[in-house]
């Protein structure tokens, strides 16, 4: 069987991505994801399972399973735009490593027609899943959400241990670069303090250099609905510019890391 | 790459930018009357004087007489009006408009002048005159009926030359610049004496010359007056400061342009009054400057090293010059005015680029150019930038930033596309490396070329309507007999049937400007423009006769889009799927898919079945009429109707559309686009030069499609067409990138007078350096995929939503239309919506 028949499921694509990764972007979703982060701005993402959401009045089916071949037909179209801007394929979700074949071949298909590739991932998988990607990747946009174990539990449905140990395995395999992204949550993790020692641990990790501050946004919010799902977060509002820029600024003195606000 | 000496921001905006462009605004722009009232006493003077003398000699009674004015703060001088952004008005093309709109040109929507009640007063009696002169009169009478009948039933419209002058152009800025208007009547009597008397074509030669004498020194004598004004404000002025800015205003106009600039001051006002004495001479609009960054940089480059002037006084000159290009006004009538919203009069100042030998010439004054635009942040001139793969980065970044602005400027143009498309055209390779563009997106040879390039705008989905009914439109047979397109059996047959009405009417429009070219040679020859045109002195004629070496006429067609997924719609639906019959699609479109019909649309059919009824010999009697017209509506309004019209518009959106980068439609959309570029190629006009099409429609897509039925793509009767080759608003679902292949995909080389690619962005797309980087990067993209230009609009839906309702508060948001930048709330609601309306991408 070629490679490229290798079958997956994904929920969306899209173009024109210009904030995960570098350059001009096409974003794939794959559905299914280990955590239920309270603040996910893709909740239609996490269920492997096929399912249906109300759009606009609309029910829209959620998922679809593809081949490679499929997939890259549509992500080779921006070619020109990704030569111009060094941008390419970013596999997003849910979690890819879920699907670590299905991933592995769309980023393997990527390279071998010259596309640059990033991955956005929680690393909450085994690590031979992850070790199957690497070998074609060029950036890998790691989540860190809090360094304490029963916060992290609390408001992602899991402990941060196999996420941390993951990240410092990926950093010693010297593979292309490592970015940690903290998605910034009012009430969870916005302090002064809990940003300061997330950077302290990406500071540690061999070769990272830089960490993207994301500030939380409700643009999700909506879907929760659609889905005959509560949204936990009602009310909370997104951090204050210039709280971004206090934090931003404290990552960077703590650790040393070129830190920036947004993808 | 070489690098660049220039400094972002070094040359702040100064606060005498900030007062010139609020004097601007300060009230409604007005029409005065003193052109047409001097124009008028000259051409009685001279009735029997060959017309190229007629012409010169108003001219220059124009110009002896006129009144002038230095405003407040200025350094560059020349106004065509006393008040700020005021216009004259130029009988000698056509006048019956203005004068049946006097009262109503005040409170138009689009683009309104203040008139008074002395100026109509002056206007009227000078307009006894005008009464089967003008060039619209005779244009219409070299006209056949057919294509008269075509322009009544709005299939095209000529209006723009068919009712004033041409412009269009870019003349040689840098001739006079270097040897002022003195040493153009030298170069002209020395022409002159190479010929005796005898000599076969000597007449019309030695009058023209004569002409160019007379335009010349009217042109000198303008300055002179100015000079005189500008010493007689000195002795009053109390202020030493702007004492020795008059001072120094009176030496530039006693030098230029009479003789050459001597350093950078005396080129921007040199340049000034070449770029504003042409629109005196004729009410053509379009008169771009081009190559400024070129053809100045000397000048500045002199005066910059040697340290007569510091680049601070330098870029305000440049911000004065661009203050003063807002300055200058045109009026048109209203239907016009909603085609060419925003006062716009398109002067396309373009920078960056190649010169003739394909090396890169970008320099500083490329940049300050920019920087001018962003400081005075005002719709002239239209800036453009020209990209290839040897354009710099910092030029990509620089011009990006003002785009991110919001202004709608820069434009960008492809030289990668454009100059083989030239070449294509009969320019040397030399030639079409130096290229610019005119107005909105035409590009051309400055100083050799009289390129017609506004000269139509055609609605390509007129003939498709005719179509359906067979050559019918309003009870009248205008277009061929195509055939009953319910019996048609193939979409070949269906093709071929449009492709007939549009050879049709193609035909009739290059009738209807062959007409009005050799109107405008008749009546409107214009010597002054002619002198810096080759090969005009040499060949002894005006442009208007056939002076250029390159000459072309370009009409622009439009509606790429609808007619691209409407017949992909019919092929889909009707004859491949057969899941809907002719006969039903036939009825959709004529009773606008169930969505309500108007009263005049109404009438039209009821009057095309009692046509039918009467020709079968029978009487019909008024209670039958009404009962027609009631039984129409009733259908129309019928639930039962309504819904099966919206089940087909759920059919038709269903079918793939342009601008979602599909293989198959975008190929399709090429085609399609043959049909108007193909046909308009093989044509010739009067002055020795061939068609080329254009695919853009300035803002004619508003009014226009109010004039258009249905089309079979789901578009509702009365609404805009798609704009330029854009694909058509909402249809194109996949971001930019997508709607930028499916249009690249389109064959931009034969369309060589222009297409207009629009984008609208939010700016949170363009925001850091990163946002800037990947902008670059979206027009090299498009770029390296041969698409021809590409603008944006970058300003978020509730800003605009917010101007409308605070037209007050937003009287400077400028946005990108088509080819131009214009004033937001000054466009009528109707294009306000369609820009409200286009795609937003990016978010």
């Amino acid at each position: 069987m070629d490679y490229r028949d290798t079958k997956g499921r994904i929920f969306d694509i899209q173009r024109f991505s210009v904030h995960d990764g570098p350059g001009i972007r096409t974003i794939v979703f794959l559905k299914g994801c280990v955590l239920r982060c309270r603040w996910c701005c893709n909740p239609e993402s996490q269920k492997y399972e096929i399912e249906t959401m109300t759009v606009q009045g609309r029910k829209k089916v959620i998922g679809r399973d593809v081949s490679v071949w499929e997939v890259m037909e549509t992500v080779v179209k921006d070619r020109p735009y990704y030569r111009r801007s060094g941008g390419g394929l970013t596999l997003s979700g849910g979690e890819s490593l879920l699907q670590p074949e299905f991933a592995a071949s769309l980023l393997r298909a990527s390279k071998e027609s010259g596309i640059n590739t990033a991955l956005e991932s929680t690393a909450c998988a085994p690590f031979e899943n992850i070790s199957k990607l690497l070998p074609w990747l060029d950036t890998y946009l790691l989540d860190i959400k809090h360094m304490n174990a029963d916060r992290h539990r609390e408001f992602t449905g899991k402990s941060n241990e196999l996420i941390l140990e993951n990240a410092k395995r990926i950093a010693g395999t010297g593979f292309g670069e490592l970015v940690i992204r903290v998605p910034v949550i009012p009430g969870f993790n916005d302090t002064k303090k809990e940003i300061e020692d997330i950077a302290d641990f990406a500071c540690k990790l061999p070769g990272v250099k830089k960490m993207h501050l994301l500030p939380y946004h409700r643009l999700g919010q909506d879907k929760y609905a659609g889905l005959g799902r509560k949204y936990e977060l009602d009310g909370v509002l997104p951090p204050a510019g210039k709280h971004m820029e206090m934090l931003k600024k404290a990552a960077e003195d703590k650790a040393g890391i070129i830190c920036q606000i947004g993808g | 790459m070489g690098l660049y000496t220039y400094e972002d921001r070094k040359s702040p905006k100064t606060a005498r930018i900030s007062r010139l462009v609020d004097h601007l605004f300060e009230k409604m722009p007005e029409i005065e009357p003193a052109r047409a009232v001097l124009i008028t006493e000259s051409y009685k003077e001279t009735e029997n004087e060959p017309m190229i003398i007629r012409r010169a000699k108003a001219f220059e009674h124009i110009l002896e007489n006129i009144p002038i004015v230095i405003r407040e703060d200025e350094l560059i001088v020349g106004s065509t009006t006393i008040a700020p952004r005021g216009c004259q008005t130029y009988p000698e093309f056509s006048f019956e408009w203005l004068e049946a709109e006097f009262d109503t040109v005040q409170s138009r929507t689009a683009d309104p002048f203040s008139i008074t009640e002395e100026t109509k007063a002056k206007l009227r009696e000078a307009h006894k005159y005008w009464k089967g002169k003008t060039t619209s009169e005779l244009a219409t009478a070299y006209m056949t009926k057919e294509t008269l009948r075509a322009i009544e039933h709005n299939i095209f419209t000529p209006g723009n030359y068919f009712y004033n002058g041409v412009g269009h152009v870019t003349v040689q800025y840098e001739k006079v610049l270097a040897i002022g208007y003195e040493g153009i009547i030298e170069e002209v009597q020395n022409e002159w004496k190479k010929y005796d008397p005898g000599v076969e074509d000597y007449v019309k030669r030695s009058h023209f010359y004569e002409a160019v004498i007379t335009s010349c020194r009217a042109v000198i004598t303008y300055a002179q007056r100015y000079a005189k004004l500008a010493r007689s404000q000195a002795a009053s002025c109390a202020d030493p400061v702007r004492r020795e800015e008059l001072l120094r205003i009176a030496e530039n106009c006693e030098r230029v342009p009479a003789k050459g600039a001597s350093g950078f001051y005396e080129a921007c006002q040199s340049f000034w009054f070449v770029q504003q004495l042409l629109q005196i001479e004729s009410s053509g609009h379009s008169i771009s400057p081009g190559r400024f960054d070129q053809y100045m940089y000397p000048y500045y480059k002199a005066d910059v090293d040697s340290g007569r002037i510091s680049c601070e006084f330098a870029q305000e000159l440049l911000d004065c010059i661009w203050v003063k290009l807002n300055d200058l006004n045109k009026c048109r009538d209203a239907a016009s005015a909603e085609g060419f919203a925003g006062y716009s009069l398109f002067q396309n100042l373009i920078v960056g680029g190649q010169n003739k030998d394909g090396i890169d010439v970008t320099n500083d004054l490329s940049f300050m150019c920019i920087d001018a635009s962003m400081h005075v942040h005002l719709p002239a001139p239209s800036l453009s930038i020209r990209v290839w793969n040897g354009t710099p980065h910092e030029l990509m970044i620089k011009a990006a930033e003002l785009t991110r602005t919001g202004i709608g400027l820069p434009a960008y143009y492809n030289d990668e596309v454009i100059i083989p498309a030239l070449q294509n055209r009969g320019l040397t390779l030399q030639d079409a490396r130096e290229y610019n563009i005119i107005g909105c997106v035409e590009p051309q040879k400055a100083g050799k070329t009289e390129g017609w390039h506004d000269a139509a705008f055609f609605n390509m989905c007129r003939p498709l309507e005719l179509v359906f009914s067979n050559g019918m439109d309003k009870g009248e047979q205008i277009g061929p007999r195509t055939g009953d397109v319910t019996r048609m059996e193939t979409f070949e047959e269906f093709y071929q049937a449009y492709k007939e009405q549009m050879n049709y009417n193609i035909e009739l429009l290059v009738n209807a400007d062959n007409a009005i070219d050799v109107a405008h040679a008749e009546r409107c020859p214009l010597p002054y423009l002619s002198c810096m045109v080759d090969d005009c002195i040499r060949r002894g004629k005006t442009v208007q006769e056939g002076g250029a070496v390159y000459n072309f006429t370009g009409p622009q067609g439009f509606g790429v889009a609808n007619m691209a997924d409407g017949l992909y719609v019919i092929k889909k639906l009707v004859f491949d799927e057969k899941k809907v019959t002719m006969k039903e699609f036939k009825e959709m479109l004529s009773l606008n898919y169930g969505k309500g019909l108007d009263e005049t649309t109404l009438t039209e059919i009821a009057s095309e079945i009692i046509k039918e009824i009467r020709d079968n010999g029978k009487e019909i009697s008024p209670e039958q009429v009404a009962a027609i017209v009631t039984a129409i509506r009733e259908t129309a309004e019928s639930p039962q109707f309504r819904e099966r019209g919206q089940k087909l518009l759920d059919m038709i959106e269903e079918v793939p559309k342009f601008g979602n980068d599909i293989s198959e439609v975008d190929a399709f959309a090429r085609d399609v686009a043959y049909t108007y570029t193909r046909p308009l190629e093989t044509y010739k006009n009067p002055r020795g030069g061939t068609y080329q099409a254009g695919l853009y429609p300035v803002s004619a897509n508003v009014p226009l499609g109010a004039q258009t039925g249905a089309t079979p793509d789901g578009r509702l009767a009365h609404t805009p067409v798609a704009d330029g080759v854009s694909p058509a608003a909402g249809r194109d679902k996949f971001g930019p990138t997508a709607a930028a292949n499916s249009v690249a995909k389109l064959d931009h080389y034969i369309a060589s007078n222009g297409t207009l690619f629009n984008q609208k962005f939010h700016p949170s797309a363009l925001s850091g350096r990163q946002g800037l980087e990947n902008f670059a990067a979206l027009i090299r993209s498009y770029f390296d995929q041969k698409g021809s230009h590409m603008q944006f609009n970058v300003v978020d839906r509730e800003t605009l939503l917010d101007a409308q309702k605070n037209p007050d508060k937003y009287k400077h948001l400028v946005v990108r239309v088509a080819g131009y930048s214009a004033l937001f709330t000054t466009l009528s609601r109707a294009l306000q919506d369609d820009i409200i309306n286009r795609t937003e991408q990016g978010l």
